[in-house]
Formats: C-alpha cells, structure tokens, sequence
C-alpha cells in the first residue's frame, strides 16, 4: 500500500509547494494595495506606478509584506490552506451544525450536481451500449451512425448547453434537471459507445467460430459471448464516462444562470469576486469525480474478479 | 451405416485482396464410421481449410460434400459434430465446468442433465475436481484437455480437431495422444485429426492424408496396417518406422511437385 502511496503523496506535496510558490507573487499587488491604504509605507507608492514594476521586483523590495499576501480575504490566488477552510467550512462545519443541506452549503450543491450527473450517467450509457449494439450488429448503422457519433464530439459542449436548456424550456420541461441530465449525457455516451464496439469485437474468431459449430442463435451470441467478452471495456469506458458526466453537469449549471450546484457556485463565485468560493467548489467537483471513478473502480474489481478476469 | 464424411471433387477457392487462392483442389476422401483420420501436410496444403468445409465454417465453391448423409451445413445445424480449435479457446469467465457447459446451455439440455454430463467427460479427460476453476488456472495441456471435453459433452459421433496439440511441448504431447486413442477406443466416435507432426499422425490414425499445396489437394493417402491397440513404445517398431517413412515420402513429392 505504502508502495502505492509514496509516489502519489510526492507528486501532491510537489503541487502544494508549486502552489504555495506561486500565491506570493500572484497576490503580491493585492497585498500592498492593503498595505498602502493601512498607512504602511510601500515600495513603490501608488497603485499604478507598481503597474508597472514586475510582481518579483515588488517582492523583493517590500519583503515584509509578501505575508500579507498569504491571509487576504479575497485574494486572487488562495492558498491550498484557505481553500480547504472554505470547504471544510461549506461542508463539514455545516454538517457539524446540522445545516448539512443549506442552500450555502456545497454539499447541498454537490447533492445537486450528483444527482444530474447520475442521470447523465445512466441516460447516456444506456445510449452509448445500444448504439454500440446496433454498429457491431449492422454495418448499415455503422456506417451511418459512427461518423456522426464523432461529429457531435467536435461541437463544443459551452456552446450547446445554453440551446438544450432554451430549447427544453420551450418543450414545456419544467426545472433545470433534466437538460443538465441530457447535456451530460452528451458528453457522457460516446467514450461508453467507442469502448462498447471495441468489447462486443472483442471476441476472437475461434470464440465466434466455437458457437457456429453449436448453431447457437444470435441472442446465444450476444449473451454468452459478446456482452462478457466486452466487460473489461465497459468498465474502463465507464470510469471515462462518469468523470465526463460530471463535467457535462457542470457545464450545464454554468452559463444559464441555475442558482444551484457546484457549476452555480463556480459561476457566483466569479460574478461576486470571491475566488474562495470557486476554488472550494472546484474542488468539491475534482472529489466528487475522484469518489464517483473510485466507487466504479470498486464494481470492476468485484464483478471482473467474479467473472475470473481479475484486473 | 455408411460413410460419415464423403468428398468427392472439392473445390474452394478463396478471394483474395492479391487475387484468387485456390485452397482446395479436386479432393475426394470418405470417411467410415469410427475411422482415425489425420490429414497432415505443410501450411497451405489446405487441412484446416477441409476440415472447416466438413464443419460447414466454410462453403466449398465446387464438388459435393455429405456429412452423416446430409449437406455440411445441415449436418452443423443438426450438431452432428464436436470441433476442437488449435488454440484450446475456452471463454476466460467461465470456470472449467462453464466452459463445458457451454454447448449444452445453448443446446437447451435440462439442468440436471447438464450436471451429469459435465461431471461425466470432465471423468473422460481426466480433469475431475477442476471444475471450479478458471481457465488461466490450468496449465496449456489440461486447458487443451477441457477443450476436447467441451466437444465431447453433447455426443457428437464425429469429432474434427484442428492440431489440437499443436501449441505443448512434446512430453505433454505424448500424453494426451496416449489419452486421445484411449478415448476413441472407448467411444467409437469418428475422428478427423489435422498435425504437423508425423509420429503424432502415424501413432494415432487408421489413415492418413497427405497433403501438398498451392493448390491445396490429397497427395496421398495411406492405410495405417497397426492395430487398434497401441502402446507408445510402438513407434520403435519396424511397422511404424516403415509407415512414417511412406508419409515423408509422400510429403517430399509433394513438394517436388511445386520446384
């Protein structure tokens, strides 16, 4: 374990200390702004004649204050430190209150996030295995089907949301969930489609071969080679699938104006100049995918060990 | 009873991106019932490709071809045959017994009957006691093994292996030839039998095909005079040694034939 481990904690305290590296210089103008406007006497005077001074030169010339930098309230850059506060202060704390469910509160947020992701996720594997059904089963419909699955991965995602939530608007659907649901869901099938029709090709043509000389039937050859064969690619496609869920939910809270889930947040945070608060969610989001890959990573160990085909 | 495999002028040519490649040529052969049949030959002399005609996995493009009396593709219809690949191919997720069981699940057999029958030909190749466990459990010659007992399990009459023993190394190769005459001997079945390896032709066949390719087609064919009955140690015999000498001749004309 420890062997796992040591490489993974290396990479993160080399991050923590790039981050920490880079709050001076990034809040350093930020803090002698503060100082000046305290009466502290800074190097050089006024705002805009540090304009134009690098942020190392202002470091080096007013070394008392780089500290300053560290504790701001607001800063432009928090610090690793300030942004688990603001988390463990969104949530746990929260929780701890039994105010766990707040509208403030982020796992209130990430509540709503999770839930349309989930149907993202479910919605959009459904569409990913049978598309990938119908291309491995009719060269019809791969030869249809397969370029415009590719098509639809070109067109950004920022761009479509906006439409899918106008558009259902106008279908008279009520609320934010189920367009969030489909534009995650967008993102979400085609790693689940690609991988599928990679899993139900899997199988060698000795296999496929084997269940001629038994004159099993199409369905025999679906359910007991095809759908097993293809299980490790499933999983993997699933892992891909659910991170981009989440990313497809988000985007959907992002740019229309929703007042709840962690894109909601990300985007209040911005229009109110707290970068805290973004940091926090962002965060909250970056956990969630890592427990949501986690969870699934879990269900693949199980089943594939079940199936003999441990990983 | 008359003949289980009957060929009489077949034909395949297969298409090519490089053109046509005649694989088989004017081949006729008949088979009885019970009959050990190898066909050997270098690669390309088209043994793989007959015996995938017998199992109906490809069309002949000319001659006529009956299995049990009726068309390939009928005879694979009705399961009138178990086939054993090269590469022994047993499914990764299902255990041992899975794998055996296989067939007989998509043959509808009744549970219970299921049960015996996997017990029985797990008994028959020597594998009792593995049916729990996976595939990559078991070394190549046990999982070859449990592959000849998945072909056994419905009771085809016929059984067409494609060098089944192709992949062990020669001691383990010893063996299941020892096992696979004790087996034949004990259910009569008809077999047809594709190698590389002479002794391995001559050890077990009542007759042996040899072929030559490009095009692929019978160069010879030869009439085992050994008893039914035989021990390993009869490959030092003069018999034999006279019978795998008539093969290599045959293969070397073969060859002649194309310089």
């Amino acid at each position: 374990m420890s062997a796992r481990l040591l490489p993974v904690l290396a990479v993160l305290s080399g991050l923590l200390a790039l981050w920490y590296g880079a709050v001076g210089p990034m809040n350093i103008r930020q803090a002698l702004d503060l100082a000046e406007r305290k009466g502290v006497a800074v190097q050089p005077e006024g705002a805009l004649a540090r304009q134009e001074v690098s942020a190392f030169v202002l470091m080096a010339r007013n070394p008392g204050e780089v500290a300053r930098g560290y504790a701001l309230e607001r800063p432009r850059l928090p610090t690793p430190g300030q942004v688990a506060g603001e988390l463990w202060a969104t949530t746990g704390e929260m929780a701890l209150r039994g105010r766990g469910f707040s509208k403030r509160s982020l796992i209130y947020h990430g509540w709503i996030t999770l839930q349309s992701t989930l149907a993202g996720f479910a919605l959009g594997t459904a569409l990913g295995v049978l598309g990938a059904v119908m291309i491995v089963y009719s060269r019809t419909m791969e030869m249809s089907l397969m370029p415009w699955a590719i098509i639809s991965q070109t067109v950004p995602i920022v761009a479509l949301a906006p439409m899918i939530i106008v558009l259902s608007g106008q279908a008279g659907i009520e609320g934010r969930g189920l367009p969030k649901a489909i534009i995650s869901a967008y993102l979400c099938y085609f790693p689940v489609l690609v991988g599928m029709v990679k899993g139900l090709r899997a199988p060698t043509r000795e296999q496929l071969d084997l269940l001629r000389t038994y004159n099993a039937g199409g369905v025999a050859g679906f359910l007991k080679l095809r759908l097993p064969a293809s299980m490790p690619y499933l999983f993997t496609s699933l892992k891909v699938g659910i991170a981009a869920a989440l990313v497809g939910t988000i985007v959907g809270e992002l740019p229309t104006g929703a007042i709840s889930g962690l894109g909601a947040r990300i985007l209040i945070g911005d229009q109110f100049g707290n970068p805290m608060a973004i940091w926090a969610a962002l965060f909250a989001a970056a956990i969630l995918a890592g427990v949501l890959v986690t969870l699934l990573g879990g269900v693949q160990g199980m089943v594939l060990k079940r199936m003999g085909m441990a990983v | 009873m008359g003949p289980v495999v009957v060929a009489e002028g077949l034909d395949l040519t297969f298409r090519t991106n490089d053109g046509p490649v005649q694989a088989l040529s004017d081949v006729s052969l008949s088979v009885a019932p019970g009959e050990f049949v190898s066909f050997i030959g270098p690669s390309g002399c088209g043994k793989t490709t007959f015996l995938r005609c017998v199992a109906a996995l490809e069309t002949p493009t000319g001659g006529r071809l009956s299995v049990n009396g009726m068309s390939a593709d009928a005879a694979r219809k009705a399961r009138a045959y178990g086939y054993v690949f090269q590469a022994a191919g047993l499914y990764p997720w299902r255990t041992i017994g899975g794998n055996v069981r296989l067939p007989l699940e998509i043959m509808g057999f009744p549970r219970a009957e299921q049960d015996r029958r996997v017990k029985d030909v797990l008994e028959l190749v020597e594998l009792s006691g593995f049916e729990k466990k996976f595939p990559w459990q078991l070394s190549g010659g046990m999982q070859q093994r449990a592959s000849i007992a998945r072909a056994l399990a419905f009771d085809a009459d016929l059984l067409l292996m494609d060098e089944p023993f192709g992949a062990l190394d020669e001691i383990v190769r010893d063996r299941l030839n020892e096992e696979l005459l004790g087996l034949w001997g004990r259910t009569g079945k008809t077999m047809l039998f594709v190698t590389h390896s002479i002794p391995e032709a001559v050890y077990l066949s009542t007759k042996i095909v040899v072929m030559s390719p490009r095009p692929g087609r019978i160069a010879e064919v030869i009439e085992s005079p050994l008893p039914r009955e035989r021990p390993l140690d009869i490959r030092d015999s003069a018999a034999f040694l006279e019978i795998a000498h008539r093969v290599r001749e045959g293969l070397r004309a073969g060859h002649a034939y194309e310089g």
